[in-house]
């Protein structure tokens, strides 16, 4: 806001320019030693505070080199980070933590499908981030914003990344079996509906033959659909409505096709057999947020380079990304709301974009030229700032309920999987996943 | 204050010297005893008091908070359900599969380890170069952490690029998918099972036979026993209460095998597989509890756990006839 407010000079040195005086203002209006007021610390600062951040898996901050630059900016402040490697071990951890009020970072990580539980239910231990200097709502997606706030209007969470999808798919394999390999005549082959990206996956599996696999999962299908229907597994009052609603049975189905249909690789991802797939290119395509693109250039290799590609997936859809908490309980509350409204700043999401592909979800960022003009050298070149940002601009916003991580898993790992892995009908798996999520959801 | 003491304590202690030396005595005498009677609990009271807060009392919150429906996500929160959370274990059909599993899984890892380490053992004991070297070696799998060993298990037993479906294939059979075949996943969180304790279970054997005495064998070679009757009817009645003691060691194992089903999943949460065909007991109460965040059940399902163990050593016990 404050960054806008200020009258701005013609930028005679270009669109850099802009985007650096643009990174340098937003850092400025945190810096900003008069905006918290009766706390001279962070700028003034020979006291110096330490404020941690918990983070799971390779969040990136760390990485992106976003904590040095801080503590380059406010020579008061020192950043540690705790890391646990795994959501789920992750998030019962903070929710404990939370509960006694000890024992927390000052600013925590919190995973979308996680969001609207601790908006629901933790949303009075933590600080309200919407009124935190330096925080500008226009900054960011509507959806994202809606999110992280709780019912009672206090937004909690800013939004970090978030994961628009497109279809990385192998030029090699593609043009071995006689389908296009620009990126633009491939989007185009199921650009709109889910079902082309069945039927390309039929034309491909007639001409290449039965050993190679057309995807790598069915439940890599079933999130990508999921994703972008504004419907999930809770209605618009909250109930848990996944068994009535068609677009979830739907995307289930259609994902199951692909299994039926033999065009699965049978992988379940993110297990090493998974990322030897990659390593062994025994699937052609894959449905790929904007935060896998470094995993799969990391898992497929050198080998693979010039190689993969990444095309406009059929409907702009959704999967993942995570937001930034403070909770009140942590004793540099107002210095911690200070860092997360930086770290979640335009300029710092657009750093994030270009060191880890983390897709930012402020929107103002998408005007800056390191993301607009971004583009993947590993992915022959694709211009994948252009690509996901339509992406993340389509997106319907998703009604999010506090179970949508339990409902999630079971209908991939325990539905879909049984289909894809053991050969099951659609209807079979549909009820042992329906069967497992009742048993979570029982109380 | 200070100044009257100062004052004061010259002229006051010759008078009173000797009663405060008789005092004395009596105070020591009394400090003797007090010494002699609480010293010994003083000695003990860190083993009670840690036990106490960690073992005692979760013990009996956790059976507390099995009467009630709490969430993880405020566990200040208890509603009183009585034993409902115990009755519904009756018609649950998750909690009879990994009950089932844990059985199946304990019975495929406990006797094929018990039973190799017997031979281990016995092989061991002969008089053999580089015996330490060895004993070390068995041992060192007991040392990998289990996250590091199943992680390379979860290679191996890979469907499409595991080790041992590439030696299945050599002699002719086809690919097994470790991961979905409810006995083949089964046996492969066995397999690590047994990897892991097999050479720890050898060499409380070993230490066992070196304790028995040398003439006993002398007796049975002089009486015409081979070496597998030596081993029948020497080695193995010595060891009847080391054995005992390893089965009972390897149940309570079994019963909470818990790291390695776990990770044998590669990595994608408690289910135990996508039909749950390897979710143990100690897995199913990890899902309750951290996944689907209902503490209640989760605790309801630790104290069955803890009243089957009872359970089984009641019958054991009866089996046996009576206390040893």
């Amino acid at each position: 806001m404050r960054a806008r407010s200020r009258p701005s000079s013609p930028a005679p040195l270009g669109a850099l320019a802009v985007a650096a005086a643009a990174a340098l203002l937003l850092a400025g209006c945190s810096q900003d030693p008069a905006d918290p007021p009766g706390q001279g610390g962070a700028g003034s600062g020979k006291a110096t505070t330490t404020l941690t951040v918990g983070v799971f898996g390779a969040f990136g901050l760390k990485e992106a080199g976003l904590y040095d630059e801080y503590m380059a900016q406010n020579p008061g402040v020192r950043i540690e980070q705790t890391s646990i490697e795994r959501n789920e071990n992750y998030y019962p951890q903070l929710l404990t933590h939370l509960g006694t009020g000890s024992g927390l970072a000052d600013v925590q990580a919190v995973e979308v499908n996680n969001i609207a539980e601790i908006t629901a239910t933790q949303a009075d231990k933590l600080v309200d981030l919407g009124r935190a200097p330096g925080v500008d709502k226009a900054a960011y997606l509507p959806w994202k914003w809606a999110q992280g706030t709780a019912k009672n209007g206090a937004t909690v969470a800013l939004g970090t990344d978030i994961g628009p999808q497109g279809i990385c798919y192998r030029k090699d394999l593609f043009a071995a079996a006689g389908l296009p390999t620009d990126r633009a005549a491939v989007g185009a082959l199921w650009a709109g509906d889910w079902n082309k990206y069945l039927e390309t996956g039929k034309a491909y599996k007639a001409k290449a033959g039965d050993g190679k696999a057309f995807v790598d999962s069915a439940s890599g299908v079933m999130a990508a659909v999921t994703g972008g229907s504004a419907q999930r597994f809770y209605d618009d009052q909250g109930k848990v409505a996944y068994k009535t609603n068609p677009a979830v049975r739907g995307a289930f189905d259609l994902a199951a096709r692909f299994a039926s249909e033999g065009l699965s690789a049978k992988l379940q991802q993110f297990t090493p057999a998974w990322d030897q797939g990659f390593s062994n290119g025994n699937f052609a395509t894959v449905s790929c947020p904007a935060w896998m693109l470094g995993y799969i250039q990391d898992k497929a290799g050198p080998a693979g380079k010039d190689k993969w590609d990444v095309a406009a997936a059929p409907k702009p859809s959704n999967w993942g990304g995570s937001f930034l908490v403070v909770p009140k309980a942590g004793k540099h509350a107002q210095e911690a709301a200070k860092l997360a409204a930086w770290l979640t700043a335009p300029a710092q999401q657009a750093k994030l974009f270009e060191k880890r592909g983390s897709f930012p979800s402020a929107s103002a960022a998408y005007r800056l030229p390191t993301v607009a003009g971004a583009h993947h050298a590993y992915f022959g070149d694709a211009p994948i700032g252009e690509i996901f940002a339509r992406a993340a601009e389509g997106v319907p916003v998703t009604v999010l309920g506090p179970k949508d991580l339990v409902i999630a898993q079971n209908l991939a790992d325990v539905g879909m999987l049984q289909v894809d892995q053991k050969g099951r009908s659609a209807q079979e798996g549909w009820d042992a996943a329906v069967a497992a999520i009742d048993n979570a959801l029982d109380q | 204050m200070s100044d009257e003491t100062v004052l004061l304590s010259p002229a006051s202690s010759p008078a009173t010297g000797r009663d405060a030396g008789g005092r004395r005595q009596v105070w020591r005498s009394r400090r003797y005893r007090w010494d002699l009677r609480l010293s010994p609990y003083a000695f003990v009271a860190p083993f009670f008091l840690f036990f106490t807060a960690f073992g005692l009392f979760p013990l009996l919150y956790t059976g507390w908070a099995a009467l009630h429906q709490v969430e993880l996500t405020d566990p200040g929160a208890m509603t009183w359900v009585g034993l409902r959370n115990f009755t519904r274990l009756w018609d649950d059909a998750f909690f009879w599969n990994a009950l089932r599993n844990t059985v199946t899984i304990g019975l495929l890892s406990t006797v094929p380890q018990l039973l190799i380490a017997l031979c281990l053992a016995h092989l061991l004991n002969y008089r053999l170069r580089g015996s330490a070297f060895f004993r070390v070696a068995v041992l060192t799998p007991y040392a990998t952490s289990v996250a590091a060993a199943t992680l390379v298990f979860v290679l191996l037993f890979g469907r499409d690029y595991g080790m041992v479906n590439w030696a299945l294939s050599t002699v002719g059979f086809g690919p097994v998918d470790w991961q979905n075949g409810t006995l083949a996943s089964q046996v492969a969180v066995s397999t690590i099972v047994v990897w892991r304790w097999t050479g720890y279970n050898a060499l409380i054997y070993l230490a066992a036979m070196q304790a028995v005495p040398g003439d006993l064998y002398e007796s049975a070679a002089l009486d015409g026993a081979s070496r597998w009757q030596q081993f029948r009817h020497v080695t193995v009645p010595a060891l009847r209460p080391t054995i005992f003691f390893t089965c009972v060691v390897s149940t309570i194992g079994a019963t909470q095998l818990f790291g390695e089903p776990l990770l044998f999943n590669g990595g994608s949460g408690a289910t135990g597989g996508s039909d749950h065909q390897f979710q143990t007991l100690g897995l199913y109460l990890y899902e309750q509890g951290w996944v689907n965040l209902h503490l209640g059940r989760a605790s309801a399902i630790a104290w069955a756990m803890f009243l089957m163990l009872l359970l089984v050593a009641g019958a054991v016990r009866l089996v046996r006839g009576g206390p040893r």
